[in-house]
This record gives C-alpha cells, sequence and structure tokens, in this order.
C-alpha cells in the first residue's frame, strides 16, 4: 500500500499519470455550483440557520448532576412549565453530567421559580443550578467584529498574495476558493440544523485560513511550474498548471488527513461524549471547513486560474506553438498517445 | 553540516532560556508551571456590561478606559482576586471572576458611576495598622491646594453662609433615603452643605470607628448625596464630607499642565487645571468665596469619585472664573491620572448587564480533559500515519512536533505569566488545528525532497534543493497564516481574540521548528549511512522513489511502475531530461559527487 503510494507519488510527479484536473474543469465547476445551490437552498427550505443563544439572547440555566443520576430532559421541559406555561425551553444535555436550559429572557423573579422548579424536578440542591442571562447586544458586537475582521483580512490577504505571486489572478482564484468554502461549509451547518455560536464563528475564521493557507501551498508549486525558466516547451500552460497540482496531489492528501485526524477525533469525542459545546461547534466548522478547502483548491482554485490567465496574449501564442510542435512529433513518431498527458484546456 | 549543528544548538538555547526565565519566575515572582487557564475552563462568572452616559449619549475611548479602571477598583474592593477586566468592542466591559459571585458584589460593579463635590467637615488618619509617614500622608490630596489661576479675587470676601444654592444640598425631608442614616442625621438638618452642625456624636463616633479598609469603601459610593459622607482617600486619609453641593458634570475639561509661577517661568511643578461651565463657574465661585479663608479643615474640598476622595485640595482663593486649578506636590504622571480622572468621570455613567454566564468549573474541566484526549488520540493517529508513509523519517515528525509542543507550551506558559494570557477552549481547538498546519510544513518539506530524489540528485543534494524550495513555501502560506492570526487579534473580540493568539502563536513556533531542528536534523540524519544508501526503510530510498537522473546527465532506466508498460519508459526518460532545468542541471552538478547506487530490480 505504502509502496504503491510512492509510486503513484512518482508517477504522478513525473506526469507519466496525470489527473486531468484543468481540462475536466466543467465537471468540477458543475458540482461545486450544485453544491452550492444545495448550500444556500437548504437552509432556506429548512427555515434559516440557527442561532445560538448568544446572537437571539435568553436566560440559560445549567443543571448540574451527579454521574449516573437521571438526566431526562423531559423533567426540565415539565419544570420550565410549571412556571412558564407558554416557554418552550430548548434543553440539551452537556457533558456527561449536565443539563442546560436555554429560554427566554426572563424577569428575577421568574428566574428564582424555575432555579427552584429545576433544582426540585431533578432532586438536586438549587446551587447545583447556575443561571446565565445573555443580552442579545453581545452576540450582534462578535458578529460585527468578526465580519470586519473578515474584510480586512481578505483585503489584506489579496494584496499579500498579488505581492508575492506577482500576479492578482492567483489572488483571484484563491479567492473565488475561498468564498465557495464559506458558501457550503455555512450551508451544512444550516442544513444540520448545529447551532451558531460564536465557537462555530471561530471554526468559520479558521477555515478561511485554512483554505487560503492550502491553496498558496499548491500554487506555490504550480509558480514554480510556470515561471518563464521554468516552462517547459512541450506543454501548454493549462498542461504545466495541471502538472503542478499533481506534483502536489500527494501532500494534498497526506496534509489533509493529517489535519483532519486530530480534529476528526475531538469532533467524534464531542459530539457522542461530551454533546453540545465548544469543542463540538469548533470542530464541526473545521472538519468541513479543511476537508472543503483541500478540495476547493484543487478542484476550483487551479482550474480558475488556469482559465484566467490562457487567454493572455503572450501564453496563447506559446501554448499555440507548443501545440504545434506536438502535432508534427506525433505525425513523426509512432503516436503513442494511449494515455494522454493534459488535455489541452479550451 | 556546521550550519546545521548551529541551528540545533540556538534551538537548545531559546528552549534552555524560556525554561530558565519561568523558573526564575516561579521563584521570584509569580510564574507557575502551567498557563493560567480561562473561565470557560477553570469556571467563574463572566459579566459583560455596556457603559453609557447617564443621558444616554455612547461613551468615548477615554472614557470607557476610565470606566474600565472604575470597575477595576471596585472588583478588587470586593476582594475579588484574579479578575479580568476588559474592554470589548465600543463600550462594553467584559469582567471575569473566577469563582461564584454574590449579588452584592454584582450590585456594586452595576452601580452608575459618578463624580462629586462636597465640602470638608473633618480629616483624620484612617489606617490603624500603619500610620502613614508625615510625608505621605500630605503627599497628594490634604496639602494639595486650589489656587485662582489669574488670582484675581474681586474683593466680595462677605461669605454667605448660605451660599450652596445647588439644588443637591437643597434638602427636604420628603427624601426617604435609603440608607438608614436617620438614627444619624442632626435635627433639624442643617442649612449648608459645609455645616459643622452636619457632625452629630453619632456620625463622630462612626467616624472615630471606621478605618480605610478597601470593604469599608465599597458601601460608600450609595451614599445619598443630601447626607454627609464617611469616606476614605487612597493616601490613608478619612474625612466627614457634607452633601453634594456641586456634581461632576459642570466639568468641561481637566488637563495636567505644567506649573507656572505669575511671570510665567516654570517651576517644574505639575498642576490639574479644570475648566468649568456656567453654571459650574457660579456656583463654584460661591463655594470658594465661602470656604477661602475658612479654619482648617473647612477650607477644603473634596472631589468624590466612585465614593472615594480623588483630592481634597484647599482652597486658596476665590475662583469666580470657573478655572480652578489643583496644584500639589504631583509628578507628570500622578498630575495626568487626576486630570483624566475629573475629565472622563464627570460625566456620569450608567452600566447595565448586557449578559451574564455562570461557568461551571466542572464542565470546563471535562471539555478540558476530553479536548486534550481527543488532540492525543489525534496525534497518535498522526503518528502511525506518517510513519506507514515516511516510514523512518515518520521519526522525525513525530520528534518536530513534539519539539513544536513544547515550545508552545513553555511560550503559552511564559506569556501567561507576563502577558496574563488565558487559555481557553476555543485556544485549546486553536492548538489543535495547529497540529496539522504543523505537521504540514513537514509534508511539503519531505515531499519536496523526494522530488529532488526523483529528479536524481543525491540525498546531500536532495536536501538542500527540496529544502530551499520547501522554505518558501512554508514561509508563503504560514504568512497567510500568521497575517490571518494578527488581523483576528487586533479587530476580533472575546473568544476570538484566545484563538487567535494560539493561531499566530503556534505558527511562529511551526516556522521556528522546522527551520532550527526539522531541516537541520534531516541534514545530520541525510550523513547516516542508513538514509545515505537510501535504504527501503528510510523513506528517502531512490530506487523506490524511481529517481532517474543520476549525477552529470547520466541517465539510468527508471524503475518500472508496477503496472508500467515498456513504451512508458522511453517516454518518461524523455520527460525526465525535458524536465531537468537549467537551475536543476547547475545545482546537480555542483552538488558533489553522485550517490552510487546501482539500479536494481525491485521484486
Amino acid at each position: 500500500m505504502a509502496r504503491s503510494f510512492s509510486e503513484f507519488g512518482n508517477a504522478l510527479y513525473t506526469g507519466e499519470k496525470s489527473i486531468n484536473f484543468i481540462g475536466r474543469r466543467k465537471t468540477w465547476y458543475t458540482i461545486s455550483a450544485v453544491l452550492i445551490l444545495i448550500a444556500i437552498l437548504g437552509p432556506l427550505l429548512r427555515g434559516g440557520f440557527t442561532f445560538g443563544i448568544e446572537f437571539t439572547g435568553g436566560s440559560q440555566f445549567q443543571v448540574h448532576l451527579e454521574q449516573g443520576q437521571d438526566r431526562d430532559p423531559q423533567i426540565a421541559e415539565e419544570a420550565v412549565r410549571e412556571v412558564l406555561p407558554s416557554s418552550a425551553p430548548r434543553v440539551s444535555q452537556l457533558g456527561p453530567t449536565d443539563i442546560r436550559v436555554q429560554t427566554e429572557a426572563l424577569k428575577d423573579a421568574e428566574n428564582q421559580e424555575v432555579t427552584a422548579a429545576l433544582a426540585e424536578g431533578y432532586g438536586v440542591e438549587e446551587a447545583d443550578v447556575t443561571y446565565s442571562f445573555i443580552g442579545p447586544a453581545w452576540g450582534q458586537d462578535i458578529t460585527r467584529q468578526a465580519i470586519i475582521a473578515l474584510i480586512v483580512f481578505i483585503v489584506f490577504a489579496t494584496l499579500v498574495m498579488a505581492l508575492y505571486f506577482r500576479t492578482w489572478k492567483m489572488s483571484m482564484a484563491a479567492m473565488v476558493a475561498l468564498f465557495h468554502d464559506l458558501i457550503i461549509t455555512a450551508g451544512i451547518y444550516g442544513i444540520s440544523g448545529f447551532e451558531i455560536t460564536p465557537a462555530a464563528m471561530i471554526g468559520f475564521l479558521t477555515i478561511l485560513g485554512y483554505s487560503l493557507y492550502d491553496t498558496v501551498v499548491v500554487f506555490d508549486k504550480i509558480r514554480e511550474n510556470t515561471s518563464p525558466g521554468e516552462m517547459s516547451d512541450r506543454r501548454t500552460f493549462a498542461e504545466s498548471v495541471n502538472l503542478g497540482v499533481n506534483q502536489t496531489l500527494v501532500r494534498s492528501i497526506n496534509t489533509s488527513v493529517v489535519a483532519l485526524l486530530p480534529v476528526g477525533s475531538i469532533l467524534f469525542i464531542g459530539a457522542f461524549v461530551l454533546g453540545a459545546g465548544t469543542l463540538r461547534d469548533i470542530s464541526l466548522a473545521l472538519f468541513i471547513g479543511i476537508f472543503v478547502g483541500a478540495y476547493s483548491t484543487i478542484f476550483i482554485a487551479a482550474p480558475v486560474y488556469a482559465q484566467l490567465r490562457q487567454d493572455e496574449p503572450s501564453i496563447k501564442d506559446r501554448d499555440a506553438k507548443v501545440l504545434r510542435a506536438r502535432a508534427k512529433e506525433s505525425a513523426d513518431s509512432d503516436a503513442d498517445t494511449a494515455e494522454s498527458e493534459a488535455a489541452t484546456a479550451r | 553540516m556546521r550550519r546545521a549543528r548551529r541551528s540545533l544548538v540556538f534551538l537548545l538555547v531559546i528552549i534552555v532560556g524560556l525554561v530558565g526565565l519561568i523558573t526564575l519566575g516561579v521563584f521570584r515572582s509569580d510564574a507557575t508551571w502551567t498557563p493560567k487557564l480561562a473561565l470557560d475552563l477553570q469556571g467563574g462568572t463572566q459579566i459583560l456590561l455596556a457603559a453609557e452616559q447617564t443621558d444616554g449619549q455612547a461613551v468615548g475611548g477615554e472614557q470607557l478606559q476610565q470606566a474600565v479602571s472604575i470597575i477595576r477598583q471596585r472588583v478588587d474592593a470586593a476582594g475579588v482576586s484574579e479578575a479580568e477586566i476588559t474592554t470589548q468592542g465600543s463600550q462594553n466591559i467584559s469582567v471575569s471572576i473566577p469563582g461564584k459571585v454574590d449579588d452584592a458584589t454584582l450590585q456594586r460593579i452595576e452601580a452608575s458611576a459618578k463624580l462629586d463635590f462636597r465640602p470638608v467637615l473633618a480629616v483624620d488618619i484612617g489606617v490603624t495598622a500603619e500610620t502613614p509617614g508625615e510625608e505621605e500622608a500630605t503627599a497628594e490630596g490634604a496639602d494639595a491646594e486650589a489656587s485662582a489661576s489669574d488670582a484675581e479675587s474681586t474683593g466680595d470676601q462677605a461669605a454667605e453662609s448660605d451660599a450652596s444654592q445647588d439644588d443637591a444640598a437643597e434638602s427636604t425631608d420628603d427624601a426617604e433615603s435609603t440608607t438608614d442614616t436617620s438614627a444619624v442625621d442632626p435635627d433639624p438638618l442643617p442649612e449648608g452643605a459645609g455645616d459643622l452642625a452636619w457632625i452629630t456624636p453619632e456620625l463622630q463616633e462612626q467616624f472615630d470607628a471606621f478605618t480605610c479598609t478597601s470593604d469599608s469603601v465599597l458601601d460608600t459610593r450609595d451614599a445619598p448625596a443630601d447626607r454627609p459622607l464617611i469616606t476614605c482617600q487612597d493616601n490613608g486619609l478619612k474625612y466627614i464630607l457634607g452633601p453634594v453641593e456641586l456634581e461632576g458634570d459642570v466639568i468641561t475639561d481637566a488637563v495636567a499642565q505644567a506649573e507656572t509661577t505669575q511671570t510665567g517661568a516654570t517651576t517644574g511643578g505639575w498642576v490639574v487645571q479644570i475648566t468649568m461651565n456656567n453654571k459650574g463657574t457660579e456656583t463654584f465661585g460661591k463655594i470658594s468665596t465661602r470656604l477661602y479663608g475658612a479654619t482648617e479643615p473647612q477650607n477644603q474640598f473634596a472631589f468624590v469619585l466612585d465614593g472615594s476622595v480623588l483630592s481634597a485640595p484647599t482652597m486658596q482663593g476665590q475662583i469666580l472664573d470657573g478655572r480652578p486649578s489643583i496644584s500639589g506636590d504631583f509628578t507628570q504622571e500622578s498630575a495626568k491620572a487626576l486630570a483624566d480622572q475629573l475629565k472622563f468621570g464627570a460625566l456620569p455613567m450608567d452600566f447595565t448587564v448586557q449578559s451574564q454566564e455562570d461557568i461551571s468549573s466542572t464542565l470546563g474541566s471535562n471539555q478540558l480533559q476530553a479536548g486534550l484526549l481527543a488532540g492525543l488520540i489525534g496525534l497518535v493517529l498522526v503518528v502511525i500515519y506518517s510513519m506507514f508513509q515516511y516510514r523512518a523519517l515518520g521519526t522525525l515528525t513525530i520528534a518536530s512536533l513534539a519539539i513544536a509542543a513544547i515550545l508552545t507550551y513553555l511560550l503559552l506558559t511564559f506569556f501567561s505569566w507576563r502577558q496574563g494570557y488565558r487559555l481557553s477552549l476555543a485556544g485549546v481547538a486553536g492548538i489543535i488545528v495547529a497540529v496539522g498546519f504543523t505537521a504540514d510544513s513537514f509534508i511539503v518539506y519531505f515531499e519536496r525532497v523526494r522530488d529532488a530524489l526523483r529528479d536524481g540528485f543525491s540525498i546531500d543534494g536532495a536536501i538542500e534543493n527540496g529544502w530551499k524550495r520547501a522554505f518558501r513555501t512554508i514561509l508563503a502560506s504560514d504568512g497567510v497564516n500568521f497575517l490571518a492570526a494578527v488581523i483576528l487579534f487586533i479587530l476580533a473580540v472575546g473568544n476570538v481574540k484566545g484563538f487567535a493568539f494560539t493561531l499566530g502563536l503556534t505558527t511562529l513556533v511551526d516556522v521556528l521548528v522546522v527551520a532550527l531542528f526539522t531541516h537541520p536534523m534531516m541534514v545530520l540524519l541525510g550523513r547516516t549511512r542508513f538514509y545515505r544508501e537510501g535504504h527501503p526503510a528510510s523513506g528517502l530510498d531512490p530506487r523506490r522513489l524511481g529517481a532517474i537522473y543520476r549525477g552529470r546527465a547520466q541517465f539510468r532506466a527508471p524503475v518500472i511502475a508496477s503496472k508500467g508498460a515498456g513504451k512508458k519508459n522511453a517516454r518518461s526518460q524523455r520527460e525526465a531530461e525535458r524536465r531537468q532545468t537549467i537551475a536543476e542541471r547547475k545545482a546537480a552538478e555542483s552538488s558533489g559527487t553522485p550517490a552510487t547506487t546501482t539500479a536494481g530490480k525491485e521484486s
């Protein structure tokens, strides 16, 4: 297995085996378009995103139980209804020992009553019931700041990448992939009905970092392959880009696996052992984001970049020359094109 | 080779240096061997207050800082240790208090803050434990003087005994004050705020018993404006103050200035120059007329902020232009501090609770344990995977990750001691994500080395060549990451900040480790026979990597991949020639003697 994997790497490196990422871009675009459509429509059909209490505001009670005590959420719901008949509390199990109850914002007197009712319902001391009040302004504040940070970051990152790669088209392609990742991740959140909490927002912000990070690594190889001194006279521009993606494919696979392993184990532990909480929220966003980020670098960013540049006059001329030489050669040689190298990008 | 050793020594110096610093910190100050934990991990109460001026206007940046220091004093006074008070956004103050908070403390924290002027009725030393030295007691309050900046007294010396026209001092009996002061109130209530009749025997008794501890001052801020107040100044003096005569919002400006004499020469001292509005000018003029020339200490006038005395200067003249200046034993800093307190404390502020969260410590520690466990499981999986992918080189990945972990831990501990950083759950998540980023650097590096081997470089050459290209990529991609971290850290609030901090830190550690550990180790390993000869288990086996080019433009038949057809050979050979760039050729030629591995067929 390992052996064949490194041989797979060799074949990819030499171009002997080549997956045509650039040539078949229409396929990838279609897949992504469908995914984006689902990501936008899905949450709409479900009735929008579920925002956590930090964004909506409200009161939150947390009942701490001993290990092994009855944690039936039903008890909490009844306890709240006893005090507030019209309330629809959200009850979730938190960690191995806690129950979390979220209600609309309550008055002080109502708090006391709900606290007492919960303590009685679960048979614990009132001291084991903690109470939090969250105003709606708080979540808005965090969101506003995060959005400002996002915009500033995107502007800066675009500039930095344009300077580093000496072409704004790489920046553009990277940004296209970035938005693709954000939309899809947000869509999965909306469809799965996971609450959007400040922790989930942190996950989102990390995705944007990761998505660009991954793109920069692959683009750096593409930059090498397509720099004027390095361009082979036997490959069109699109094929050079494609070779770069293929040459970094082993790294992309390895990195994604290595990055996903720890995040995956948190997600697993978070979802099955801890219940709702910061870790689960962050790791879900990360898990999706790393996966989609690695995908978009290869299937979106690279093809978009090739497409953006292939109509430049100088590149067009070169490509035409390469193709002419190739046609001549294949006429001369025994025309062994069983396994075509990267198809010419149209 | 020498460079590699130097890098490793340098890394060791960094690590030993950090350990040394922290050890010193542990013995000499309050450093700990573990990073401090944020509220979500150690449990406690987090309160988010929105500061607003009483008239509903937003508070400005400077004023918010003043509000933070007011809140900090309140929390400190409540005897809460380790509270963290920071601003969030443009008008929020976040207060994080470890452990449970009682309602009394909460109410104190939420109380409105205002600045008042009250006349001094009596002064005494309020510290029982240690009487402050002569200089200290007269440092900046008792001996401070208010002087007319233009020293023009208009000669209307007839002090009206009922000078104070201020509404606040017009005590009416219908005001049923909340605190039960009736026992000590004189009967009937005196007319003026500066009237010594306020000091009843009962009040005197309270005053005598009063000591300036943080607790005792706490309850003074709720004192009714129309009653006398017993409180302290931070220099250890205690006062009986009359009812409020003037409210702080008449101050329009207060600045620290160099003190000048009549002729305009500077004396080297500092004064606080106050400017008042019309209403303040008029009332203050009357007050100064009454106080000027009165007997000690009734010629003093106290600025009271949030229940404690900021300054109680002696009236040195009639000040009718609304521009009193406070002189005394000020340095530039202390003058500026007082000016800020007067200027930004002048506008009364209300604090409304935006959110209040009780965070249970058990849950936090559960989450932390689970997070660490998950991180560990993830790491073990990474180790297995990299052993599988990179054979013996996998050990280098593991060692590098271990070094990165040690550095990160030391740096977090260091920052937690020096900068008050606290590790939160979001930070833990940041660290776990960093495993991926950090491992990626090694993967990029190894893959580049392998690529160079495939191009037919000898091991040494491949390591150098691969490193050059890989390091450039690592710097570029980590640069983007670091940019994200810095921007988030500067702009974001709350939880996101803690996350951004760990992200930035781990990114830096990543670059350090790959440059100072992974690469030098690789160079050293490349010298060993095991790697130099490309042992099959080394992960750098040129035969397995299908190396084609051997030194000076000699090509040998590449190893045929498992499904390879003979036809492809010729093509890949051409391919290899094609792929040789000028740069690579040059590098290959200068990379010394080519390795003498003979081509062997793989079974």
